[in-house]
């Protein structure tokens, strides 16, 4: 094995263009534990911890760059107003010591279905910068995820930033596990409410080989919305409105029984923290919009 | 590989470090600093936890060559880290050799008497939170490092700041007495 430390970007990606093998680095969270199992032996360990900028984000106008390797814990810290899903989504992330280590590069670089990052940046919007000594581009979140633990990477391509749209509205989290610290999702569900668009976005994780958004329970919802004529009005959404929504949102999974769970409990779940999440956000929302009103 | 860094205020070298080792199998097979403890080696149980450039982290889950030119401190250097952060830095560090012979027992029978403690690891002893004793080093880095940002914790802030060690003996309330107690002790004013 050899131990690749570049000390710059341009070094990162000279040397993954030479070893594309190379298994990149940073927080070791997920890393470290397949080497201490001996589940992977790479030819390669290239360490991004030197390269400061991964941990460094930008508040832009419409969205937050935020570099590969901030660790949960600063975004819970320091990102709560601008990315309030992806700071709960931080929270329920292990222990205080995985968060202080793990960033959101490593969830979308490993792209585990479980990973708890995945529901709050699907629900939010983000583009993924990613760079190789060919070039930059950006990759929608939609497009990212191709299959169980496969990503839109190329093999000598390095994540940069994740660039996620700021909060325009509420946004919610709930992740199902059997205690509160250091558990494995048995499922998640993440929700943006995005007035200036009128739209709500979803994120499942845990209920499909790879993590998705519940697009007709999108559509489904969006429509009934504008219908009724909610994002004026502010009333309560309509209970059935609320089940047809949850219902979809089950149906739009695709999981697995496993030790964690089975895929009826899952599906069953993830209606539930729909229903929730909603309802949560919705009430922000109709909080937020009456208070706009009065003044 | 060789690696340098800074183990408890000192600068120490680690040589044929191989690639994929864990700065915790340094620490404790290269540095002869068992004081952080090998149980789980994902990252679920804490008992490894050390400071890497003050901030506690899983030392199983950090590539030796990642500590390269940082700092660590381990359960061993706890009292004089401790002490240097109240009495605002005048200390030199803790040598290989104290660290390797640093251990709770005092010079007499009484457990702790005579050996310079952290508070936290003295309430630790006061409060009787410790029983087979192999989740404590890591829970006592994890408390001192709550208690240096937070002196004045509720219940939820212990709670939460030790979710990610466990312990399989004492169910965590002596723990949280011992807590309790240096915060408790570390508000009390100077003298007194």
């Amino acid at each position: 094995m050899d131990f690749l430390r570049p000390a710059s970007w341009e070094e990162a990606l000279a040397a993954k263009a030479e070893h594309p093998t190379a298994v990149p680095i940073a927080g070791g969270t997920d890393v470290m534990v397949e080497i201490n199992f001996d589940h992977r032996r790479p030819e390669y360990l290239l360490d991004l911890n030197r390269i400061g900028e991964l941990s460094d984000w930008e508040v832009g106008e419409e969205t937050v760059r935020l570099g590969a390797s901030v660790p949960y814990s600063q975004i819970m810290d320091h990102l709560r107003t601008e990315l309030p899903g992806l700071a709960l989504a931080s929270h329920t992330v292990a222990s205080p010591q995985i968060r202080n280590r793990g960033g959101v590069g490593g969830n979308l670089g490993t792209a585990s279905p479980a990973g708890d990052a995945h529901p709050a940046l699907l629900a939010a919007d983000c583009e993924v910068e990613v760079e190789s000594v060919r070039g930059s581009r950006r990759i929608p979140i939609d497009a990212f995820y191709t299959g169980v633990k496969r990503n839109a990477l190329a093999p000598d391509e390095l994540i940069r930033a994740v660039h996620i749209d700021k909060a325009d509205g509420p946004q919610q989290y709930s992740k199902v596990g059997t205690r509160n610290a250091m558990v494995i999702a048995v499922c998640a569900f993440g929700l943006a409410v995005h007035p200036e668009s009128r739209t709500v976005r979803t994120g499942i994780g845990s209920a499909a080989p790879t993590p998705i958004r519940a697009t007709t329970a999108e559509e489904f919802l969006n429509a009934a919305l504008d219908e009724g004529g909610f994002w004026d009005n502010g009333k309560i959404i309509t209970p059935s409105v609320a089940k047809q929504f949850a219902d979809l949102c089950s149906a739009a999974c695709n999981p697995i029984d496993d030790v964690r769970g089975t895929a009826s409990y899952r599906r069953h779940a993830v209606g539930i923290m729909a229903r929730r999440t909603l309802t949560w956000a919705w009430e922000s929302y109709r909080n937020d919009h009456r208070m706009g009103g009065a003044a | 590989m060789r690696v340098n860094f800074t183990v408890n205020g000192r600068k120490q070298e680690a040589d044929d470090v191989w690639e994929g080792e864990s700065l915790l199998y340094v620490l404790r097979e290269r540095m002869g600093l068992p004081g952080s403890k090998n149980a789980c080696e994902q990252g679920e149980c804490g008992s490894c936890t050390v400071r890497l450039d003050g901030v506690p982290v899983c030392s199983c889950l950090v590539a030796a060559g990642q500590v390269e030119g940082r700092e660590v401190v381990t359960v061993e250097g706890l009292a004089d880290y401790a002490n240097n952060r109240s009495c605002a830095g005048s200390s030199c560090g803790t040598t290989l050799q104290e660290a390797q012979g640093w251990s709770a027992e005092g010079t007499d029978s009484q457990t702790g008497e005579g050996t310079e403690l952290a508070p936290i690891q003295q309430a630790f002893i006061d409060a009787g939170a410790v029983q087979c004793g192999f989740c404590t080093p890591g829970l006592l880095v994890a408390a001192d490092e709550m208690l240096e940002r937070n002196p004045n914790p509720s219940d939820a802030d212990i709670r939460e700041a030790l979710s990610g060690n466990l312990c399989r003996c004492t169910g965590y309330e002596k723990i949280m007495d011992a807590v309790r107690l240096a915060a408790a002790r570390q508000s009390e004013p100077e003298g007194v």
